[in-house]
């Protein structure tokens, strides 16, 4: 279990994170949602003590990470950064973690194997590949065997075969009663993986809702309306579950109702349709519309799905 | 939509035990001798305090007669049997740094202090278990230096018993362990190797010479005080005029050594990881 009330973090007169309230539950993977530089990771590492917050707290099992006896045993954390000494084999880096808690060598070996790391273990983990130096830091995570895993974009970098394995090995620990908590800024990667979804941008609470209310809200279909007469069209659409919206004259953005029923009310009353398509917006989109106005660094284009987004339900 | 029945929280069997300061010099032993670049440049440093003193005995026995009366005079055989200090000073020094900053070159740090979250252990584990290394290797390559150096003196030797011979040997080895101590304060304290050993060879070697240059009062009232001037003061058998007594001097160079690893232990403690 994590806890933070109101944990922000500020670098000069930047708020990377910002008076964030939000719990981690056991028994299930949490996904931590946000586009790059949604503070994620500042989070992250706060909740492991690594970075001060400025204002709030954040706890794990009820206890600041600072304060716990033996923290390898109760949180594992991979870090999106490289945590492991170049120079040191993957053997002895896990060993030099496993003596600050008295774990035993056939623990280290134990990791190991469990990560595939066996045939490469003696070799210094400056030469790994990025998939190979994932799989040390997820070693790293279990050394301890904890009751909490943080993971900072586990999938980074790992090649189809290491992504499903990482999935499945946190659906796995989640099944386990453990709290698992695991950063990434693709939606579709998590959709895979979570059932709750703590969504950030700009450092600032958007989402924290069950996946399944995510999908409900980005499968609502809408219908894209143009017409010369709009306006009185609009009229004759309201009713209850129905809602539009106009971006400019002559166009409705219909939600609550299909493209047939739409088409059919226009003809029953003479009003002409110039265009009428029903849109699906996928996940991605929801996610999108959800944190296009917290996007720290935009690209060329913008996105917009057209949707009423699950902003209300957090 | 399912909802999900949260399984009973997890329970591990695996056996583990709190941190202590104990297991953390064990973990930073581990650090220090699982990693080559450690021993090749501890390996520098002993090797020069063991061999080099013998090199120069060689050259000096052999020129002897051509040395004007005034060197000869003030030949110092147990000083020239030591004469790799300089050098095992600076590769010592680095290795004390690189202990520290080799962690934040590669992130390494942030493993450590996830494992070691109340931080300060890890300052004072890694103090000791370069400084214990470093006082076991350098007093046995010190005793090396002195008897290779005094065997390839000839008749300019000087016997074990000669008076502060003892006090110079093991004052050698003093103040390695003591440098190394001080490398690892500025790698807390500065974090980058480049800044680091900057920082060391500053300090050890150039900060000697800047006071040279100053006005002779200065000079007087400040030289002597200066880190590697006041240790040095332990092993030299011929220091300059106005130097400190040799254990007076040495209780200054470790003062400087504590409070630069109080230093580095604030700011561990302060800065974000």
């Amino acid at each position: 279990m994590i806890q933070a009330h109101g944990l922000s973090k500020r670098y000069g007169d930047k708020m990377a994170v910002d008076r964030l309230d939000f719990t981690v539950r056991p028994g299930i993977v949490t996904g931590f949602l946000g586009p790059n530089g949604a503070g994620k990771s500042t989070t992250m590492r706060m909740v492991l003590g690594l970075d001060r917050p400025t204002a709030g707290s954040v706890t794990v099992n009820g206890q600041s990470y600072a304060d716990l006896r033996a923290p390898l045993h109760e949180v594992g954390a991979l870090l999106e950064a490289r945590s492991v000494h170049t120079g040191r084999s993957a053997y002895n880096h896990l060993r030099v973690l496993a003596a600050t808690h008295g774990i035993a060598r056939s623990r280290v070996d134990e990791v190991i194997e469990l990560v595939g790391l066996g045939d490469v273990a003696r070799r210094r983990a400056g030469g790994f590949s990025m998939g190979m130096g994932q799989r040390l830091g997820i070693a790293a995570t279990l050394l301890g065997d904890p009751g909490t895993l943080i993971l900072d974009e586990p999938v980074n970098g790992l090649d189809p075969d290491g992504i499903l394995w990482i999935r499945n090995l946190l659906k796995g620990l989640a099944a386990e009663g453990r709290t698992v908590f695991v950063s990434s800024h693709l939606m579709s990667e998590m959709s895979l993986t979570a059932e709750h979804l703590i969504v950030i941008g700009k450092g600032r609470l958007i989402a924290d809702l069950p996946i399944a209310e995510m999908i409900g809200a980005a499968s609502r279909a809408s219908v894209l309306v143009r017409s010369p007469e709009a306006s009185r069209l609009r009229e004759l659409l309201t009713g209850p579950n129905v809602t539009m919206t106009s971006r400019e004259a002559g166009e409705l953005e219909v939600v609550g109702l299909s493209a047939p029923r739409i088409g059919d009310i226009a003809a029953a009353n003479g009003i002409a349709v110039h265009e009428l398509t029903p849109h699906r917006a996928s996940l991605e989109d929801a996610f999108m519309k959800l944190t296009n106005d917290s996007i720290e660094f935009h690209g060329g284009t913008t996105v917009d799905a057209g949707l009423e987004t699950a902003r209300g339900a957090a | 939509m399912s909802t999900t029945v949260p399984p009973a929280k997890y329970v591990s069997r695996l056996v583990v035990d709190p941190v202590s300061e104990r297991r953390v010099i064990t973990s930073e032993w581990l650090k220090l001798s699982t990693l080559r670049s450690s021993w090749v440049t501890m390996a520098l440093g002993i090797g020069a305090l063991a061999f080099l003193g013998g090199v120069i005995g060689f050259f000096t026995n052999q020129q002897w007669d051509r040395m004007r009366p005034a060197r000869q005079a003030a030949f110092d055989a147990v000083g020239a049997s030591l004469g790799g200090v300089r050098f095992a000073e600076l590769a010592i020094g680095v290795l004390g740094v690189l202990f520290v900053t080799g962690e934040y070159g590669t992130g390494m740090i942030r493993s450590s202090l996830t494992a070691v979250p109340r931080r300060l252990p890890v300052v004072w584990a890694k103090a000791l278990v370069l400084g214990v290394v470093t006082l076991l290797l350098s007093e046995i390559a010190s005793f090396v230096g002195f008897f290779i150096g005094q065997a390839t003196l000839g008749t300019h030797s000087v016997a074990f018993s000669a008076d502060g011979a003892l006090r110079a040997v093991i004052g050698t080895g003093l103040y390695l362990t003591v440098v190394a101590v001080i490398g690892v304060a500025l790698g807390f304290i500065i974090r980058s190797t480049a800044g680091g050993i900057a920082a060391l060879v500053g300090i050890l070697l150039v900060l000697p010479g800047v006071v040279s240059i100053l006005p002779q009062t200065w000079q007087d009232n400040i030289g002597p005080y200066l880190p590697s001037t006041a240790g040095a003061a332990l092993y030299d058998l011929h220091p300059e005029a106005g130097s400190l007594d040799p254990w007076t001097g040495f209780g200054v160079f470790c003062l400087y050594a504590v409070v630069g690893l109080i230093a580095g232990a604030f700011v561990l403690n302060r800065r974000d990881a």
